[in-house]
């Protein structure tokens, strides 16, 4: 039974032989362990030992020729065998090589979906600059930003809605311990008005580091940007209709601020000069309409941003939302989710204020105040009838903003909530 | 051929000679494929053939009963392997690492076992089966089933302290084991006459009075008779050194090209082959022909064939059982 | 109930199961005429004679084999190393023999069989025999490793090693083998991979294993007089480890303290309290703080060796790390 003499890896790392000299010829006999012929590897010459006996019929690759470990070299059988059957495969191979073998393929990572909420907690940790290893006298430094505190004072912080920024943690470098948390909720002063004691206790507060933060950049804000605002009142009976019908049909309720930062965003589209930010030497235009949401906490407040809000469907700037203030609750939220935003608006209208001003938040150059909605009667020429009036104060640096663009701004914008449909011309 | 007559003066039976013989060709025949698998890189790793060795293992193991006795032997074991009768399917699909080999894929060709067949193994580190094997007379002896232990090792295992320390204790204890030392010459590239205080490894034993025998390598008969003499001393209590002088025709493993030996120290010990030697002998007694013995490499050769296509057919083993086989209990394993 | 020494138990544990087993035995060292290095083996031999209380030549790698090899061959060994320190010579056996023939056989073999001698720092021994090997072992898959620390456990785990088909390394200590406890007179035995909480407690959990257990309850007694309520735990066994016990006392006190006498670099500690922070990292108020001996050999000096080993000073401190009382 005539069989190929195949090219096999004579070391380690051969893919490939040359067939430097044949030691047989066609018609020798040959018995197993003789040296067949001396191949070329990648590393040396090597003799090819048979590990297979008969008459040597036919060489297929002479000397000089190139053989792949696997392929066919010679055929070896008995004396005078037919070998036509057995060059036919040979051919065929040559036509169709045998696929090279896979290697094996690593086990397969589980591709996890990132949810929205992953993608919003990864924290951008800044390496620190490559040093000597820190030794027991020199602690690494601290990340800036991050605020130490145990996993399980995270969980209890969250839990108990207590922002980590408002405490002074009492562990070392100033970690927060789980104690530390419970100690701060135990004197917020939501709680204290359910008190059996009603006098106020006076007392000192130590400064948090939000605290003084609001502080110095407001402070900045007012003192540096030159504040004016304008004022308009609007007939929300039709966006509220709106929002009505779309949240008896919805899963998930939309809020009325979803609905401002859209119609907003849709008003700084055409009037793009809203958005700009004074640089001293230059006016910065922003491209995207980056709209931030004032949100109170127990310990301050923090302007979560919607980027890109034109871009955006009303649902889709819900779903932020709601995302952005919940973690802004639990203080997980990471800098750059809470800074740079090209317009604010902060809303009041849940305290029953009717209108008040507010503070420009840098780098924007405007703030849209809301008010309470308020159902008064108005008179459309012939009769008075209730509405549901909002009030709206823009206010606005007047290094980047004059009175006039302001104005059309506003003009745009109270259109827009008067008729909904604006917003899609 | 101008091959070297046997010595063997023992008279032996036809179908001994003749199973002797099959036994030793179907040994050579598996590791000449297995070279070539090793060459298509069917096979992996460390691979240490046996051929030339065959009279070694296929004298010795033929003079046991392996209802009651033991074979253990180091890393070169696919001849013992086949010795102890252990099929030849199972121990290429070990070579090929799949679920169908004896040890599922998990030993390879350094760790063949079969507890039935009692052979135990197939141990890769350098002479640490010799005292695993005493234990195992320890056993025998222990329960007295009259048993005895064969233990194989090379002439390189020979100077560790492990075997020193087992034969000392089975000495002192009595028990039934004959220590095979398969002197191939070469420890790896390392000729043993260079590394060896003594010429004669069978005089080794005489620290321990152990009593010591030598045996022709390259003859399968001397092998058997040697071990034969061996195993009935042993039987009652008294160890044995038995030295088996014999070559191997290639490298210490697969990827050893053995250039520090020459091509006609080779031809020298290929001129006294063991299968060469007892096909000649076989011949004078009539017992076979070229003819019958080319029927018997055809079918042999097809055997091996056939294990070759089942190990090729055999499915890889599942990544889960990379957790069996290591305790009786799986839990036992660290998985948070 | 009776109070007897460790070294008693262990010797009971071993008499109860030669004379359940006849394929039991003891070999090693000094077992039989001497009655044991530590006297754990006396009686043993003028009960059961020579062919099963076997002395064996100063050969650790020898006998040790041989024990190997008798155990796949049928019989349950018991090998005495005089110390752990000497089991080093032994090392290859262990690892690449007891610990891998299952393995390598795809299951054929299995290997019954119990190593067990004193481990750790003793006294004025210097540090070639002041050392706790414990990591070594605790890392090889195959191999089962126990480190009892009362005479209640050793007896109850020795027993159920003997009885166990898998090669068990036990753990003892020279300076432990006086300790008297409690021991029932019927017979017991205990579950080889559960741990044991020796002192309920819910401010901190601290956790040891083998003779440091002492050391750690009478720091849990201190602590309970400032006002500190600890919990102790006794691992009991290296290998399984039981991680429920761990987590779960971790998950009710938030704070835990490992405490080892092997070296920390790749200690059993550092393994346990990767395992806690891995695991109960959100349950963690403070990190996990481990205990070791210092990374020296051990000296000969009374005072500096006292100094090297984890003392109720150092634990105390650990604690007061984790409590953030510093």
């Amino acid at each position: 039974m005539a069989e190929k003499i195949l090219m096999i890896a004579l070391s380690p790392t051969m893919e490939e032989g040359t067939i430097v000299e044949w030691h047989k010829k066609e018609g020798d006999n040959v018995e197993t362990g003789d040296v067949i012929c001396e191949v070329e590897t990648d590393k040396a010459t090597m003799d090819y030992e048979s590990s297979q006996s008969g008459t040597l019929l036919r060489i297929i690759k002479q000397q000089g020729d190139k053989a792949r470990v696997g392929e066919a070299i010679a055929i070896i059988g008995e004396e005078k065998e037919d070998i036509t059957e057995i060059l036919k495969e040979i051919e065929n191979e040559k036509i169709n090589p045998a696929p090279q073998e896979k290697k094996a393929k690593p086990a397969e990572k589980k591709q996890e979906s990132e949810t929205v909420e992953q993608k919003h907690t990864k924290p951008r940790e800044e390496a620190p600059p490559a040093s000597k290893p820190p030794t027991k006298e020199e602690k690494a430094p601290p990340t800036p930003g991050r605020i130490k505190a145990s996993p399980l004072a995270r969980k209890k912080a969250k839990e108990m809605g207590v922002d980590l920024r408002s405490i002074r943690g009492s562990g070392p470098d100033g970690r927060i311990t789980v104690k530390d948390i419970e100690n701060a909720k135990a004197i917020t002063p939501q709680a204290s008005l359910s008190n059996e004691t009603k006098r106020i206790k006076g007392g000192i507060i130590p400064v948090s580091t939000m605290r003084a933060t609001i502080a110095k950049r407001l402070s900045e804000s007012k003192f540096t940007a030159p504040h004016f605002s304008v004022t308009i009142s609007a007939t929300a009976d039709r966006l509220l209709n709106l929002r009505e019908s779309i949240n008896s049909k919805a899963e998930k309720k939309l809020s009325l601020n979803s609905f401002l930062i859209k119609l907003s965003a849709e008003a700084l589209v055409r009037h793009p000069a809203i958005l700009s930010s004074w640089e001293e030497e230059n006016i910065r235009l922003f491209d995207t309409a980056d709209i931030a949401l004032a949100v109170a906490l127990t310990e301050g407040l923090i302007t979560p941003v919607v980027r890109s809000a034109e871009s955006k469907t009303i649902s889709e700037i819900d779903y932020e939302l709601t995302d952005l203030i919940q973690r802004a609750k639990t203080s997980s939220l990471t800098p750059e989710e809470y800074t740079q935003a090209g317009f604010t608006i902060s809303n009041l209208g849940s305290y029953g204020v009717e209108e008040f001003d507010a503070i420009i938040n840098p780098p924007g150059s405007a703030i849209l105040a809301v008010g309470a909605i308020k159902t008064e009667p108005i008179y459309d020429g012939e009769t008075f009838r209730p509405a549901k009036i909002i009030r709206l104060t823009l206010s606005c640096d007047h290094r980047t903003i004059d009175g006039a663009l302001a104005a059309d701004f506003m003009r745009t914008l109270k259109a827009m909530i008067e008729e909904p449909a604006e917003a899609l011309i | 051929m101008g091959v070297k007559k046997t010595n063997s003066a023992k008279v032996l039976n036809d179908s001994l000679y003749m199973s002797l013989l099959e036994k030793m060709l179907l040994i050579r025949i598996f590791e000449e494929r297995a070279a070539q698998m090793y060459g298509l890189r069917k096979i992996g790793g460390f691979c240490h053939l046996y051929i030339g060795e065959e009279a070694v293992a296929t004298g010795s193991i033929a003079a046991i009963d392996l209802k009651k006795d033991y074979v253990v032997t180091a890393y070169r074991d696919h001849g013992h392997a086949l010795a102890c009768g252990m099929d030849p399917k199972v121990l290429m699909a070990e070579l090929f690492g799949k679920i169908t080999g004896c040890s599922h894929g998990k030993g390879g060709s350094m760790h063949f076992f079969d507890t039935e067949k009692h052979f135990l193994g197939g141990n890769g580190i350098v002479g640490a089966q010799i005292p695993v094997a005493t234990g195992v007379a320890f056993s025998q002896h222990y329960k007295e089933t009259g048993g005895v232990t064969l233990v194989y090792f090379g002439d390189g295992a020979i100077h560790q302290g492990a075997f020193h320390e087992s034969l000392n204790m089975a000495k002192i204890w009595n028990l039934p084991i004959v220590y095979i030392c398969e002197n191939n010459q070469w420890g790896m590239g390392t000729f043993w006459k260079k590394v060896s205080a003594v010429e004669d490894f069978y005089k080794m034993g005489a620290a321990y009075d152990i009593p010591g025998m030598q045996a022709d390598g390259m003859d399968v008969l001397d092998v058997y008779e040697k071990t034969a003499k061996a195993v009935d001393i042993a039987k009652n209590g008294q160890p044995v050194l038995l030295e088996a002088r014999t070559y191997r025709y290639k490298g210490h493993s697969m990827s050893d090209p053995a250039k520090y030996r020459t091509r006609e120290e080779l031809e020298a010990y290929k001129k006294q082959d063991p299968i060469g030697r007892l096909k000649t002998l076989m011949e004078e007694k009539n017992l076979i022909d070229d003819k019958a013995f080319d029927a018997l490499h055809k079918k042999l050769k097809k055997i091996v064939d056939a294990a070759v296509e089942f190990a090729e057919k055999s499915e890889e083993p599942a990544i889960h059982t990379i957790y069996e086989d290591i305790y009786a209990d799986k839990e036992a394993i660290w998985q948070l | 109930m009776a109070v007897i020494s460790y070294r008693e138990a262990l010797n009971q544990a071993i008499d109860e199961e030669m004379a359940r087993d006849e394929n039991v035995f003891i070999l090693g060292e000094e077992v039989g005429e001497y009655n044991g290095a530590y006297k754990v083996s006396r009686g043993l031999l003028a009960k059961y004679g020579e062919k099963r209380v076997i002395d064996t030549p100063i050969a650790e790698l020898g006998f040790t084999g041989i024990g190997i090899g008798a155990a796949i061959a049928g019989l349950r060994p018991i090998v005495e190393w005089m110390t752990h320190n000497f089991a080093i010579l032994a090392m290859d056996q262990v690892i690449n023999n007891a610990a891998k023939m299952r393995h390598m056989s795809g299951g054929q073999i299995k290997v019954p069989i119990v190593f067990r001698g004193p481990n750790g720092p003793a006294e004025y021994l210097s540090s070639q025999h002041s050392q706790s090997l414990a990591a070594f072992w605790m890392h090889v898959p195959g191999l089962k490793v126990v480190a009892p620390a009362t005479p209640y456990d050793a007896k109850g785990l020795l027993k159920s090693a003997i009885r166990d088909d898998d090669p068990v390394v036990m753990l003892e200590a020279e300076l432990m083998y006086s300790w008297e406890g409690e021991v029932p007179e019927e017979e017991y035995l205990i579950p080889i991979g559960k741990a044991d909480i020796k002192r309920q407690g819910k401010d901190v959990t601290l956790i040891t294993y083998s003779k440091p257990l002492r050391t750690v309850l009478s720091v849990a007694d201190k602590l309970a007089e400032r006002g500190i309520d600890a919990e102790v735990i006794d691992l009991r066994s290296l290998r399984p480890l039981d991680t429920d016990t761990i987590f779960a006392s971790v998950r009710k006190t938030h704070r835990a303290v490992v405490v080892d006498e092997a070296w920390p670099m790749g200690s059993p500690a550092s393994f346990v309290a990767y395992a806690i922070s891995r695991e109960c990292f959100d349950e963690l108020d403070a990190q996990v703080e481990i205990v070791t001996s210092e990374d020296v050999p051990m000296p000969y000096n009374h005072r500096l060796e006292l100094a090297v080993q984890p003392s109720e000073e150092k634990i105390s401190d650990a604690v007061a790390k984790v409590l953030y009382m510093e």
